[in-house]
């Protein structure tokens, strides 16, 4: 197959190839392999950690941020709570809101874009201004202004998470939408009266896919990001209960004496979003034939 | 004959890695001041030929063996710093889109100078200076330093074109590879650069490869002709003897299928496609579309062999093929007159634009039934803003258009169902008409979905039928468009339009991104269906001699204005309007090239 994809022209390598064999051959580079192998890791452990952990998330085991506890591998934390426990107990709520805030954001932010980019007219322009004034703030700001005015419970981490995410998504959408909208099909369908929302959901969608694709790991890792360091200052939907970002705003004092503390939640951060954004790149470069040859050989 | 200027010997170009033939067995010679015209369709080798004569080849192919010698020196043999040398000062490179070769951020003075400079032509600044008004006046471009001070995209295609002449001449080069330089240039401004081609490379001793897809234009320039098939010299001798004696199965069938300027003839395409690299067969590669094939033919390839004086042929039954007067499409029967019968579509005082530009003024034009209306004009004339008009796809325009007496509303979605289904639109570019995200059988039968008049379960069956009336097999159905040639592309764009069962069918350049071979098959395929179907067709072209094989009457259009429309012999034979007239005598054409060969 190599062979015919280098002689045949640019139009080839262009050519979006359906989404499945996108991520097929996305799969078969080395930095896809090893970004979802992170992945896998992190999700398993905020999934299964919870059954795992041989202490529950608030119980006193130790004096505080002592490493010679027995029965606590890693330690106590600053009120001396187990370090592992916590650990293993505290990633599924950031997950789980990083995902939901993501879906959000991609949902409305490629419905958007898609409408943009489609109508042409007046409309593309109030909706783009609109994003470009979300666009002004720097997402945690935004978020931190709506977490502070109505409290942090999970609904508002994932509305004021999802909002900002959305006009990022919306320009993606919109840029990679724009000469999909131009191309013949999309008057080919036109022309016998094809209803506007299924030339928007099965003419242009399906076209934008690959960077969308790109772009939702992207945002994933944002997401994470941000959700973290509102945890790390304190906006949590469980002040409580454990959670990574919570964790290292926690512990960070006695980063010295008990690193434990700080360097678990981080290094779990850290590798997730490499992990997503190695997927992301993977999916990129194999949209784009990059690799193409190394990949297929 | 005199010393060549370039030898070529058995150049082999392969695919990096599988190290499967791209080219192979490439031998000829040019002599300064010739022209030889390197002829072959899609994928054939010929620009990779081309630029391997600069000793260049593209990502992915690498040059395997053989020589490109230009006087002691072999190309191929020099290290990359010595090649670029090279380049520019011995041997010159003309591309195909001026447009994309210059640079657009740089004055054309500047460029011009460039390469005089990288190759310390000339003693000093006034020697260059000189050099650059008197290569301006070669190319018939102004030399005053205002015009040097335009930017690339201040010129029109035309000159930008013979600014790209100027700077492959502009060293004197000996030899000098143009690809396909007037592909996309209007047949008038065509025929101007041709001109200066010939002139620059005859006045000074220049060898020249001139690379094309397009027979006519070679048959005009060029003094011997070189035919590739499948990476291979299939056929190389002088153009007359080419056209008129061609002993290779290929090079007839490709003659065949080019459209004539006079005597209407049914264009005859070729059945299948050109093996890609990789999968050609050991023997023949024509073999398989061949209609003299025997089995000796599949047994080894065959060897390039004289079969007259300076006339080789890469065929064993070369000698049977000669003799065989070349097959011939039949004469196209005429109709008579059409004017009494109510037309389907007419268009009254039509006016179209964009925004505050005018670019269709006053469009008065009828079809009638079962009649096929050509309509000819160059870039610009305003053809397809008129087409996408009728179709419903350019909202900007005023005046009436009817069917069969129903005004039609400016935009498709405001127009009845039955009016949508019956106006049917098929699209220049079939590598942009279908969603490359949706099955063949997805694209086929969407207007089914849309028009909702067939049961889910008699869909398959209609796509079926629709593919094999389209000369496709119901097995394309499960494909992807990327999985198809452009011919076959387009064939799936024209089942989609057919399968609304229209009256109308506008075909809006729909041969313009094919091979001639395959351009010959879908305006052979188009013509059987609009006599089978009865279908009125507005066929629109920049081609002149693509509407003798099609239509009956043809409306010429110029800068918006239809001025002159008539029957189809008429207006090419005896042309009325001044325009009409000079669009005639540029259009390149294998008969004229033919007298001017025998004369």
């Amino acid at each position: 197959m190599a062979v015919v994809s280098q002689v045949v022209t640019a139009e080839v390598l262009t050519a979006r190839r359906p989404t499945g064999a996108l991520m097929r051959s996305a799969l078969r580079l080395r930095r896809t392999q090893i970004g979802l192998a992170l992945v896998l890791v992190i999700l398993a452990i905020a999934f299964i950690g919870p059954r795992l952990a041989p202490h529950g998330g608030n119980d006193f085991v130790g004096t505080p941020n002592s490493l010679s506890v027995p029965g606590a591998l890693f330690g106590t934390d600053h009120i001396g709570q187990d370090v592992w426990s916590r650990f293993l107990r505290g990633g599924l709520t950031i997950l789980l809101l990083a995902a939901a805030a993501t879906l959000l954001g991609l949902v409305l932010g490629i419905a958007v874009g898609l409408i943009t980019a489609y109508s042409r007219n007046v409309l593309d322009d109030i909706l783009m201004r609109a994003m470009d004034v979300i666009l002004a703030f720097p997402q945690i700001m935004l978020a931190l202004v709506a977490i502070a005015t109505v409290g942090p419970n999970p609904v508002t981490i994932i509305l004021a998470v999802g909002l900002t995410t959305m006009p990022r998504v919306a320009r993606v959408t919109r840029g990679a939408a724009q000469p999909v909208v131009e191309r013949d099909f999309v008057a080919a369908a036109e022309a016998i009266g094809v209803p506007r929302l299924r030339i928007l959901l099965s003419e242009i969608f399906p076209n934008v896919l690959s960077p969308l694709l790109v772009e939702a790991s992207l945002r994933l890792t944002y997401a994470i990001g941000v959700i973290a360091a509102l945890a790390f200052l304190g906006f949590t939907t469980n002040p409580g209960a454990a959670d990574w970002g919570l964790m290292i705003q926690e512990n960070y004092i006695a980063l010295t004496v008990q690193p434990w503390g700080v360097v678990l939640p981080v290094a779990a951060i850290a590798l997730l979003t490499v992990g997503t954004g190695l997927v992301g790149d993977g999916i990129a470069r194999a949209a784009a034939g990059i690799d193409r040859v190394r990949g297929a050989a | 004959m005199a010393k060549p200027a370039i030898i070529v010997d058995r150049l082999r170009i392969v695919v990096e890695g599988s190290g499967h033939d791209i080219v192979n067995d490439v031998s000829f010679s040019i002599a300064p001041g010739e022209v030889l015209g390197l002829v072959g369709e899609s994928g054939s080798g010929k620009t990779t030929v081309g630029l391997a004569l600069l000793g260049h080849s593209r990502r992915g192919a690498a040059i395997k063996s053989g020589s490109v010698r230009i006087g002691d020196i072999d190309v191929l043999e020099l290290d990359s710093a010595d090649r670029q040398r090279l380049r520019g000062r011995v041997i010159s490179y003309v591309p195909q889109d001026p447009a994309s070769a210059l640079n657009p951020a740089l004055r054309i003075g500047t460029q011009l100078r460039e390469v005089l400079e990288t190759h310390s032509f000339g003693k000093n600044a006034d020697d260059r200076r000189a050099r650059i008004g008197e290569m301006m006046r070669e190319v018939a471009l102004p030399d005053t330093a205002r015009f040097l001070r335009n930017y690339p995209h201040e010129l029109s295609g035309g000159q930008q074109q013979r600014i790209g002449l100027a700077i492959a001449f502009a060293c004197r080069p000996r030899v000098i590879v143009l690809d396909e330089p007037t592909t996309g240039l209007d047949v008038t401004t065509q025929a101007h650069v041709l001109d200066t081609v010939r002139d620059l490379a005859a006045a000074h001793g220049v060898a020249a490869l001139y690379v094309s897809h397009d027979l006519a234009v070679v048959g005009t320039l060029a003094t011997r002709v070189a035919v590739m098939y499948a990476g291979r010299i299939i056929e190389l001798g002088p153009s007359s003897e080419m056209f008129q004696a061609s002993s290779h199965p290929y090079t007839q069938r490709l003659i065949v299928a080019i459209p004539h300027l006079t005597g209407g003839r049914e264009l005859v395409g070729i059945a299948g496609h050109a093996p890609s690299p990789g999968s050609r067969p050991s023997g023949c590669a024509f073999e398989p579309r061949c209609a003299f094939a025997i089995a000796e033919c599949r047994a080894e390839m065959p060897a390039l062999r004289p079969i007259a004086d300076v006339h080789d042929v890469r065929c064993i039954r070369a000698e049977e093929v000669r003799a065989q007067a070349p097959i011939r499409g039949g004469e196209i029967p005429r109709d008579g007159s059409a004017e009494a019968i109510q037309p389907v579509l007419s268009l009254q005082g039509v006016n179209a634009g964009y925004r505050r530009r005018t670019v269709l003024h006053d469009i008065n034009l009828e079809i009638a039934p079962h009649e096929c209306l050509a309509l000819v004009g160059e870039s610009g004339s305003g053809k397809t803003t008129l087409a996408r008009s009728i179709a419903g796809l350019h909202s900007d325009r005023w005046g009436v258009i009817t069917y069969k007496g129903t005004a039609l509303a400016n935009v498709a979605r405001a127009r009845p169902r039955e009016l949508r289904r019956s106006i049917q639109y098929v699209f220049q570019n079939p590598y942009g008409s279908l969603n490359p995200r949706r099955t063949i059988r997805q694209i086929v039968s969407q207007p089914l979905e849309v028009f909702g008049n067939v049961k889910k379960d008699q869909i398959d069956r209609r796509v079926a039928e629709m593919l094999e009336r389209v000369s496709l097999t119901a097995a394309y159905a499960n494909r992807f468009p990327d999985q198809l040639s452009g011919g076959e592309r387009q064939r799936v764009a024209i089942a989609r339009a057919l399968i609304c069962e229209p009256s109308v069918l506008i075909c809006d350049e729909v041969t313009s991104a094919l091979d001639v071979s395959v351009q010959a098959a879908i305006v052979e395929l188009l013509h059987t269906l609009q006599r089978d179907l009865g279908l009125s067709m507005l066929f629109v072209t920049h081609n002149l001699p693509l509407v003798r094989s099609i239509a009956q009457r043809v409306a010429v259009m110029s800068h918006g204005h239809i001025v002159e429309l008539g029957g189809v012999a008429q207006v090419l034979e005896a042309p009325s309007n001044e325009y009409t007239a000079r669009l005639l005598s540029d259009t390149p054409s294998l008969e004229v090239a033919l007298e001017t060969a025998a004369s």
